[in-house]
């Protein structure tokens, strides 16, 4: 009973945060409306026993990503309302949906309708955390190793990307204006 | 002796590609020279090989490699030299040296000089391996081969339209036969399981006339294209368009004769079957006599020559239909011979008229060119028969077959031909060479040809008038393939009379040719008593023969193609090609929106792919999981 | 009352569509960021129930990796939508035409 509660509780507030961050045209109430869906949805890892799973996605998004939007916002100005595309809505809404269900289909249609045999059961008698990290640090080493590079490797593409001069493009400049952007770094090192 | 063999087989291609190099540069005198003198290398292997053949060497057989083997088809690239195919080979390279040396002259002035050698060497290959050839598949490939360097020949100088015509009107005829010819390779294969000759003469013994006789027909249908007999006939004379020497080396000397070669070579197959034979011998006489009758009153030199060519082809496919392959084949051989000089000197004549063909427009030329009357008349004089020229001894022979096998209709037929043959050589004599000038009036300073070019013919002068003494050592050579079959008239006495009557008939034939020829003063304007006669106008219009191909075969087909054209072919066949383009160009333009790149226009139409694949994916995966139940449905409404 | 797979599949599928919808209807480029986390949260939580209700931990490694590359997706982007928005100083969709076609 409880459960459920839970889960209507959390499913009507996820739907109704995301709705207004798909919807809304001011960039700040989408950006509070998304951190507030995600913690909501840690809540359904909860429920489901995820425990390590609602851990990480209340530090990852709500902390990591939201406050690397937050950040990203304040290059942007986004004080002034968002302008919406004017379109026929029943598309965009019918498009959605249509495949929203077709995906849910395919992926459930095969569980449905035969036994899924676990291939790698919870662990008896050990908590969520230590299960997931018996499983991730064996079966999933390899994985989990490449995403990390991964992850390294976009932290140094948004340093580069975010850093100075990459507004700048060297091909689309000319001759003189670039050798007079080597005399003002070649100045500025000198003194 | 097989690299002789490969010389006589490969210089003239060689030759070919060697011209073909210059094709494209301005005349080169020594592309000429090179290509006569490699062909004349192949003369003199032959020759070489004729010499080994003569002296009773085995038969030369090559295979010089695999071209087809799938299956139970086995076809090499075989060659064989033996009595039959030396001959030709000797006739061909002979003919091809003499008229390569006199084109050298004769195309002088010609811008096509390299291209005609190139066309002509290739010519001299294709008919080589069509003699050469040890299996069916070969023949034909060389068949076709001498048909495309003809219509490249005919249709020479291509910006004539009248020319390019004739050359298409050859080749589509022939096309028509070579059908024909298929179908009986087709039904030798079929029947026997093999094209060489060995092989199928062999299997031919045990299969039944039925089937022989489909075969010899089909054959001869081929054999009839290649040698223009009834009722394809006339293209050979539409093909007088192409030069001179052309003419004389593939229109008289050896491409036509390529049919007659066929029949002899297959002379295992025709022995089976009497019936082709004499339908081929009547047909031979019936073309005999029906050529020389539309020579009689023809007004272009050249196209009398190829009449009598027609003619000639007649007497041979009598020859070889009544079984007497070795005369046919001599005849043919003697035939080229004085042909060729023929020609060669109409050439010539040609030449010094300014291309003009009409005899009636020249008379009394042999004051300015001595040399040229002379051979024509002698090699008129063989073509009549006169003792003691070549044609004395091979057309007398095809006479005394005739009269051996008793059959007199063919006999009486050619006898008459043989008259005729005599009138109308002597009536282009006389009024080419003898009686007024009256070129005069047209305005024509003649000349005589080249001396070189007069040399190069010498030898087929000399060849028309003594090929008569080869008649027994030639016979001795081919009697072991072709059969011992010599003609005896049992009576001396009647062989005497024979002899003696045909030649003072051919005899008064010239006389009266020169008496009503040799002084003629006018020029025909078409207002005389004879030319406004029936007969005349028939013979003249080759007895409408032309015509009423045009109008009751060319015309049809035309309007047959006409409503194809514009009811099938535009409304249906184009109309749905178009539509496909129409359709792709339309889908294409009412698109292009798509590529506004607008991003989030772009991802609609993502999600919309991503909605069709996944539907495709959800059909199939459903397909897949019910395959048995759809199969069970599918199998019970019949499918 | 038993909430089972079907009930979360479902959430999965809502989410999912909302996700989408904004994805096609954002204009403003930061907001389309959003609706692709939206995206990929809903995945996640299907995972998270597919690996509850049979016992299997392999959905929740899936959630995991999703995550991760969630985060450098957001890193990568934002960086860039800095670089475009410093050289263009707009990072509306409709300025990105040069694709067209």
């Amino acid at each position: 009973m409880f459960e459920a509660v839970a889960f209507y509780l959390f499913a009507f507030l996820t739907i109704a945060m995301f709705f207004i961050t798909v919807t809304t045209s001011q960039a700040l109430y989408a950006l509070s409306a998304l951190a507030a869906g995600m913690i909501f949805i840690s809540g359904f890892f909860f429920i489901l026993g995820a425990d390590f799973l609602g851990a990480v996605q209340i530090i990852v998004y709500t902390g990591a990503v939201m406050a690397l939007y937050a950040f990203g916002m304040m290059f942007f100005d986004t004080t002034r309302e968002v302008k919406e595309k004017k379109g026929n809505k029943f598309i965009v809404v019918g498009l959605a949906t249509l495949s929203a269900v077709l995906v849910v289909a395919i992926f459930a249609a095969p569980m449905l309708s035969s036994n899924v045999l676990a291939l790698y059961p919870a662990i008896e008698g050990a908590g969520n955390t230590q299960s997931v990290g018996l499983v991730l640090f064996t079966k999933y080493l390899i994985p989990f190793e490449v995403a990390a590079i991964m992850l390294l490797v976009a932290m140094v593409a948004g340093i580069v990307l975010a850093g100075k001069k990459m507004d700048l493009s060297l091909t689309l400049l000319n001759a003189e204006e670039i050798e007079q952007m080597d005399a003002e770094i070649n100045k500025k090192v000198l003194s | 002796m097989e690299k002789y063999l490969y010389i006589a087989l490969f210089a003239p291609l060689v030759s070919s590609l060697f011209s073909a190099l210059f094709t494209a540069t301005p005349k080169k005198q020594f592309v000429g020279i090179v290509a006569s003198f490699l062909i004349f290398s192949a003369f003199v292997s032959s020759y070489i090989l004729l010499g080994h053949i003569m002296d009773g060497g085995e038969p030369i057989h090559v295979e010089m490699m695999t071209w087809m083997a799938t299956g139970n088809l086995y076809i090499p690239f075989g060659f064989v030299v033996d009595q039959i195919s030396v001959t030709m080979m000797m006739v061909v390279t002979l003919v091809s040296t003499i008229v390569h040396i006199y084109s050298i002259g004769y195309m002088d002035h010609d811008k096509g000089f390299n291209r005609f050698f190139a066309w002509l060497s290739a010519f001299v290959f294709s008919m080589m391996i069509l003699v050469m050839s040890d299996n069916y598949a070969g023949l034909f490939i060389g068949w076709e081969g001498v048909g495309l360097c003809s219509w490249g020949l005919i249709g020479f100088w291509f910006h004539k339209d009248i020319a390019t015509w004739a050359a298409n009107e050859a080749f589509i005829m022939n096309r028509i036969a070579d059908l024909g010819m298929l179908i009986g390779l087709f039904l030798v294969y079929w029947n026997t399981g093999t094209l060489q000759y060995e092989g199928a003469f062999a299997a031919f013994a045990q299969l039944d006339t039925a089937t022989l006789t489909w075969i010899g027909i089909f054959l001869f249908i081929g054999a009839m294209g290649k040698s223009a007999q009834f009722p394809l006939h006339t293209w050979l004379a539409d093909a007088m368009e192409g030069p001179t020497p052309v003419s004389a080396l593939i229109h008289a000397a050896t491409m036509v004769t390529a049919g007659v070669y066929l029949v002899i070579r297959s002379n295992e197959l025709y022995s089976l079957i009497p019936h082709v034979g004499l339908f081929i011998a009547s047909l031979g006489a019936f073309v005999a006599l029906f050529a020389a009758s539309m020579a009689l009153v023809n007004r272009d030199m050249k196209r009398i020559i190829a009449y009598s060519t027609l003619s000639q082809l007649g007497y041979m496919f009598a020859a070889a239909g009544l079984g007497a392959y070795w005369v046919a084949l001599f005849h043919l051989m003697a035939h080229a011979f004085f042909k060729a000089l023929l020609f060669l000197g109409a050439g010539n004549v040609m030449h010094a008229m300014h291309d003009e063909l009409d005899p009636f427009k020249m008379g009394g030329l042999k004051k300015v060119m001595k040399w040229t009357w002379i051979m024509m008349t002698i090699a008129s004089l063989a073509l009549a028969g006169i003792f003691p020229f070549a044609g004395f001894f091979s057309k007398d022979t095809i006479l005394e077959a005739a009269f051996a096998e008793h059959h007199m209709v063919i006999y009486g037929v050619l006898l008459f031909t043989a008259g005729l043959t005599a009138f109308y050589s002597f009536r282009l004599v006389a009024l080419i060479f003898h009686g007024e000038e009256r070129y005069k009036i047209f305005g024509i300073h003649p000349h005589e040809a080249y001396r070189f070019m007069l040399i190069a013919m010498s030898p087929l002068l000399i060849l028309a008038m003594i090929a008569g003494v080869f008649q027994a050592p030639f016979f001795e050579m081919v009697e072991e393939i072709l059969g011992a079959a010599e003609y005896h008239i049992h009576s001396h006495v009647t062989l005497w009379i024979m002899l003696v009557g045909t030649q003072i008939f051919v005899g008064l034939a010239i006389l009266y040719a020169y008496k009503k020829y040799g002084t003629w003063s006018s020029v025909p304007d078409g207002s005389s008593k004879m030319e406004n006669s029936f007969i005349y106008k028939l013979l003249y219009n080759q007895y409408y023969i032309p015509y009423a191909y045009e109008e009751y075969i060319v015309k049809p087909y035309n309007e047959i193609s006409e409503i194809l054209w514009t009811k099938v072919d535009q409304k249906i066949v184009d109309a749905s090609v178009d539509g496909i383009a129409g359709f792709f160009y339309s889908a294409g333009e009412n698109t292009r929106d798509m590529q506004s790149g607008n991003l989030s226009t772009m991802l609609k139409w993502m999600v919309a792919g991503i909605i069709i694949l996944l539907s495709l994916a959800v059909v199939f995966g459903l397909a897949a999981r019910y395959s048995g139940e759809i199969m069970a449905i599918l199998s019970g409404l019949g499918v | 009352m038993e909430i089972g797979l079907n009930h979360y599949l479902i959430l999965s599928t809502i989410l999912f569509a909302i996700g989408l919808v904004g994805v096609m209807r954002r204009k403003n480029l930061l907001l389309l960021f959003f609706a692709t986390e939206i995206l990929l949260n809903s995945v996640n939580i299907a995972f998270a129930a597919i690996s509850h209700y049979y016992g299997d931990l392999t959905g929740q490694m899936f959630a995991f990796f999703v995550i991760a590359i969630a985060a450098s997706e957001v890193a990568v982007g934002l960086g860039l939508l800095i670089v475009w928005y410093k050289r263009h100083g707009t990072i509306d969709l409709e300025s990105m035409t040069s694709m067209r076609g």
